[in-house]
């Protein structure tokens, strides 16, 4: 297999003779698709270059990236211990802004986790194979933006045994007997994030277990062969079990599709069902979901570029993947660049005096300067993709991953604060700013985040290695590199 | 496991192309054995056509978890808004399975994925941390880069096994102790 890299797959697949009299040419090279895997790897590559990196020790870098992510983290528990025991008055919030970035905290973190879904789902349906690359990492990402979007609201109510009593977010009777009231998008809400975090799980889990098995068969160690024999539950590669695993996979594949789109519209309905002017707009549930995926798949770039870099996995997460997704942040962004100018059409258009002073104030009023972040971020930088240079120079891409993100998290803020902080009564008007607390818990969110995805991949495989096999031409039986002969 | 001397699992035969198991796959289909399987460390398309493995029944299991979901999801907001306790807010109608929809949409997804969850793992049989097959030192490779067709001893025609399973051009053939 070690073939020069320059080789292509010229002779691929169907140009071999098909009858006596019918030969089909191979196609143009100008015609041929860019391999999935590069350099032409053998099977054993796959499996060694991926299993590779949770086997040996993790590389300098790692330890230092990882106490430095924890510590991080210990600082957000601390401002949430501080939070819990002094009051909610430790936050900058009051009125008139009662939600702020506790609430953007939650919208940026779960939108996130939408690009792990679009892709490990969506793409899986719409046969995208560049998907095996990449989806495993996209996923678990999935799963700890949602651990961290998940803190958010949980104790923004204060007092948080509040929030897990009966009666609040759990459907039981509080102490009158009361139920929970299924009118308000917020229980909507519980619902759509619980399931959401529940099945991501499970769709991530079912995609780890022939790879789990993997693990175990390599494992050399007793407590590496227990735990990954555990886990990987006896998978055997059997034929009849893989029939039934990818039907389940496709209909998990398929559950898990309007699930995504239903969860980010759930979290608009939090806005758009009230009646506050810049909330109340039918354009919400789209305009959120292409959001969402626009941002995801920002943090996907910002975490992946520099793992195939220090893990030298530039032949599975090649040029092409990242040009790719550079294409989705270029369509999902264009998505939100004109929901922002629609939004503006409708609160001229719609006539109402509060909703075009909501927009007026939203670009001129305050809080000007996190409005045009937004736009540079959001509307202006995903253009730049337009360009082959920007969206192949993997530092550059990098970079606009980061701006594509700060973009995000402040289209949350200007949708929050600035229709909050001046509603119908300017007797009530006020300006939020947040508090040391507030901006300390964000930023340790991140730190959460980290910690998980380091010790994700310190221990569990990155890459999906039997999907990113599957696709490669030595899994096709009809293909010279699968062992097929020329005539069969 | 009991303290007899071992008794004979099955036969396994290792190939190294998925074109090679492919083929070796049809043999065992066309000679008519019952108790065999194909190992391969990712899916092969084609492959169940070429074992003549019936379609999977999983989708059964998700439309059983997907339709206990969603009337969980009415029934139990009908239960407490409507039924249990009634209490107007904001002048809205008690029960309406339009604002009962959103929770329900999201357990029938939540149900029907724990139920093509749980169908896959009754069908396959699993967790089965005990195999034979784990025994064998090559079948590592099984999930690595190697394909393997076993015949298991049980199989009426097992006595035909090791001839057709030469003929179908394996590499190496070994006996699995159970």
């Amino acid at each position: 297999m070690a073939k020069s890299a320059s080789d292509p797959q010229s002779h691929a697949g169907h140009s071999a003779p098909v009858g006596a009299a019918l030969k089909v040419y191979p196609a143009p090279k100008e015609l041929e698709r860019e391999p999935l895997v590069l350099n032409n790897r053998s099977l054993g590559w796959i499996t060694d270059a991926i299993a590779g990196i949770c086997e040996k020790p993790m590389p300098k870098w790692w330890w230092p990236a990882f106490i430095i992510s924890f510590g991080v983290m210990v600082m957000m528990f601390s401002m949430i211990a501080y939070e819990v025991s002094t009051g909610i008055g430790v936050w900058g919030l009051n009125q008139p802004a009662n939600w702020a970035w506790d609430i953007t905290n939650f919208v940026f973190w779960i939108g996130i986790g939408h690009a792990g879904t679009l892709i490990s789902a969506v793409l899986f349906l719409l046969r995208q194979k560049w998907r095996t690359s990449i989806n495993r990492s996209a996923e678990a990402m999935t799963l700890f933006a949602v651990a961290c979007a998940g803190i958010f609201p949980v104790f923004h109510v204060g007092r948080v045994w509040f929030a897990l009593l009966p009666g609040y977010l759990i459907p039981a009777p509080n102490a009158n007997g009361i139920w929970p009231q299924f009118r308000s998008p917020l229980l909507w809400d519980v619902f759509a994030v619980s399931t959401y975090g529940t099945v991501s799980l499970l769709f991530w889990f079912t995609g780890l277990i022939p790879d789990l098995a993997t693990l175990r068969d390599r494992a050399t160690s007793k407590v590496r062969k227990f735990f990954y024999g555990l886990f990987a539950l006896g998978w055997t590669g059997s034929n009849r079990n893989w029939s039934n695993y990818e039907k389940a996979y496709l209909i998990l594949a398929g559950l898990s599709t309007p699930l995504v789109l239903s969860v980010h519209s759930i979290v608009s309905f939090d806005f758009a069902v009230s009646v506050v002017p810049g909330w109340h707009t039918t354009i919400f549930p789209p305009y959120f979901v292409a959001g969402a995926i626009f941002s995801g798949f920002g943090m996907v770039l910002t975490l992946l570029i520099p793992m195939r870099t220090l893990f030298k996995l530039e032949d599975v997460i090649t040029v092409r993947h990242v040009e790719l997704m550079c294409k989705v942040i270029l369509a999902t962004g264009s998505i939100v660049g004109y929901a922002y100018g629609m939004e503006f059409f409708i609160a001229w258009y719609g006539g109402s005096p509060y909703e075009l002073y909501a927009f007026k104030n939203r670009a001129f009023g305050p809080y000007w300067w996190s409005y045009w972040s937004m736009i540079t971020c959001n509307v202006i930088s995903p253009h730049l993709f337009w360009f082959k240079w920007c969206r192949s120079t993997m530092w550059f891409v990098w970079l606009i991953s980061i701006v594509v993100n700060i973009g995000m998290w402040f289209e949350r803020f200007v949708i929050i604060v600035t229709s909050l902080h001046r509603d119908y009564l300017p007797g009530s008007w006020g300006y939020f700013t947040p508090s040391w607390v507030d901006i300390l818990t964000f930023v340790g969110s991140f730190g959460l985040f980290m910690t998980l995805f380091l010790l994700f991949i310190r221990f569990l495989p990155a890459i999906a290695i039997s999907e990113v096999k599957g696709v490669t031409p030595q899994a096709d039986p009809h293909h010279p590199l699968g062992g097929a002969k020329d005539h069969h | 496991m009991s303290a007899k001397p071992t008794k004979t699992y099955g036969l396994l035969a290792e190939f190294d192309t998925a074109a090679a198991i492919m083929h070796a796959a049809i043999e065992c289909r066309d000679a008519g054995f019952k108790k065999w399987d194909v190992y391969t460390p990712f899916p092969i398309h084609g492959m169940d056509d070429a074992m003549g493995v019936k379609k999977s029944l999983v989708g059964w299991f998700t439309f059983a978890g997907g339709f206990t979901g969603f009337f969980t999801g009415m029934g139990m907001i009908w239960f407490m808004n409507k039924f249990d306790y009634p209490l107007v807010v904001g002048g809205k109608p008690l029960f309406t399975p339009l604002y009962a929809f959103p929770v329900s949409y999201e357990l029938t997804i939540l149900m029907g994925s724990f139920g093509t969850l749980i169908g896959m793992f009754l069908l396959n049989r699993l967790p089965k941390l005990y195999n034979p097959l784990f025994k064998n030192e090559r079948f590592k490779r099984a999930t690595d880069d190697r394909f393997f067709v076993c015949i298991e001893a049980a199989d009426p025609k097992f006595s035909q096994a090791r001839e057709t399973l030469e003929k179908a051009g394996a590499q190496v053939i070994e006996t699995v102790e159970d």
